[in-house]
């Protein structure tokens, strides 16, 4: 075994463009694995997790976790990468804010399974079977399947985290900087998000055209807007653009796609809560001042979660949707 | 005391200038109010930024009030329009959340408005005590692990 210093890669609750994301380097990846031996990446190579157990502790120089934290299996390698790492980086919205799997947090796992295992249309399930930790089949052989939580978690509520890399997925650009600090021993603070701690809107192609006070008698979405390429402000337009509470550095690759913002690098370092910042931001730039012409502008906006919330619910002040009312009166 | 022995607690907001003055002149005047509710003053109800609320729905508050300059009063000139739209939004958020929206009150209430203070915090109270409690902490505790 070479003594370059040896790196991991983990997926938990994620769709797999984080993974997507590295292989998309290019040629720089080859630089990445000429400096690093990757001793530990399961949807790229074949690896098994007795591979990391019999790592001394910190002997990995960093782990990439992406995916959110849904299941007792997502828990326990996280936490078993933690012990063998010396820097572990959460890569990704999901292990960063939660990301779209956190949207679950809008129910819980009886929802999710109720949902999924029996009401689909296209299920076939007339024994409404859903998945169980502990299952004996043939009264002898007792199978395991890993339990399925109530709640989504980003990565640092289950383990301590030293660096973040946002974005759904991190671009090319901000991976890149990110190796390029870490093989260059040049990182940032611990705790640290590694990208720029500025708004969207700072580096936005459109904030030229922003006028100076936005001011909006309706909310509407991209597919009634007939002039998405004319160059001019979302918000402007009554679309909600996520710029104004969301961290820059993702190269404003929706911007340049003519579709706003949706939020996926996370709040700047001084923004709680991302979702309630942009809330706040909307409210501002609502016209009229009396509330019943108040109502009527909100009236156009029937759901807030969806694009306040699309990558942040699991890390928001609230977290979870109260599912047992209390006394309803 | 009620029945159930439930004493809510209640977070207000005032505004320095208007709400803030109407609750010392409620003093002044000896008017009975609730010892519920916790006064936390800012300088502007437009200061109140939406995470105060729900920090504090967080933190194990039952209501939230927040308390401002009538319309056209604001020593600021517009904060408190602001905080009328912020509130407006807000609402439907709670709702989502399934957090009944009668725990969040907004109400004017001018420096010289002592009883005014007294009675929108009397029913604020006697709402939030009909509501229960809300128990955040519990909330999202009950959503963690457990057995299928």
């Amino acid at each position: 075994m070479s003594d370059k210093p040896k790196i991991g890669i983990y997926w938990c609750s994620s769709c797999g463009g984080c993974e997507e994301a590295i292989v998309d380097l290019n040629e720089t990846i080859l630089d990445v694995v000429a400096a690093v031996d990757i001793i530990f990446w399961p949807v790229a190579m074949d690896f098994k997790y007795e591979d990391v157990e019999n790592l001394e502790d910190g002997e990995l120089l960093a782990s990439f976790i992406n995916g959110a934290i849904r299941l007792s299996e997502q828990e326990e390698i996280v936490k078993l990468l933690r012990r063998k790492s010396q820097l572990v980086f959460a890569f990704g919205s999901c292990a960063v804010t939660g990301g779209i799997p956190g949207l679950a947090n809008m129910t819980n796992r009886e929802g999710v399974f109720t949902r999924v295992y029996k009401e689909i249309e296209s299920n076939d399930n007339p024994e409404n079977t859903v998945p169980q930790v502990e299952t004996l089949v043939d009264g002898k052989y007792n199978l395991e399947l890993p339990e399925f939580f109530n709640s989504v978690y980003p990565l640092d509520q289950i383990i301590p985290v030293d660096y973040y890399i946002p974005g759904c997925a991190p671009s090319p650009d901000t991976i890149k900087d990110a190796f390029t600090a870490i093989l260059e021993g040049k990182l940032p603070e611990k705790g640290s998000v590694l990208s720029p701690n500025k708004s969207m809107c700072d580096t936005c192609l459109r904030k030229e055209t922003k006028p100076d006070k936005v001011e909006i008698e309706k909310f509407i979405r991209p597919h009634q807007y007939d002039k998405l390429d004319d160059g001019r402000c979302f918000l402007e337009a009554g679309i909600i653009c996520m710029g104004p509470a969301t961290r820059g550095g993702c190269g404003e690759r929706c911007i340049n796609a003519n579709m706003p913002c949706r939020g996926c690098y996370g709040p700047p370092n001084n923004v709680k809560d991302q979702g309630l910042r942009m809330l706040s931001a909307l409210a501002s730039i609502i016209k009229p001042d009396k509330e019943e012409e108040i109502a009527e502008v909100l009236a156009t906006l029937p759901d807030l979660i969806g694009p306040l919330y699309m990558y942040g619910l699991s890390s928001s002040i609230l977290f979870h949707k109260r599912i047992d009312t209390g006394k309803e009166q | 005391m009620t029945e159930t022995g439930f004493e809510p607690k209640i977070i207000a907001f005032v505004c320095n200038w208007c709400s803030y003055g109407g609750a010392d002149i409620a003093g002044s005047m000896r008017l009975n109010y609730t010892p519920n509710v916790k006064l936390i003053r800012v300088m502007c109800s437009g200061r109140i930024d939406p995470e105060f609320i729900m920090e504090a729905f967080k933190g194990g508050a039952d209501g939230v009030m927040v308390l401002g300059c009538h319309p056209g009063d604001c020593h600021y000139i517009e904060g408190n329009y602001k905080t009328l739209k912020r509130y407006n939004i807000l609402k439907p958020l709670l709702d989502q959340f399934n957090i009944e929206q009668d725990r969040l009150r907004l109400d004017w209430v001018s420096a010289s408005e002592g009883e005014k203070f007294a009675r929108v915090v009397g029913e604020m109270n006697d709402r939030v005590t009909q509501l229960g409690p809300l128990n955040w902490d519990k909330v999202i505790e009950t959503r963690q692990g457990g057995e299928v």
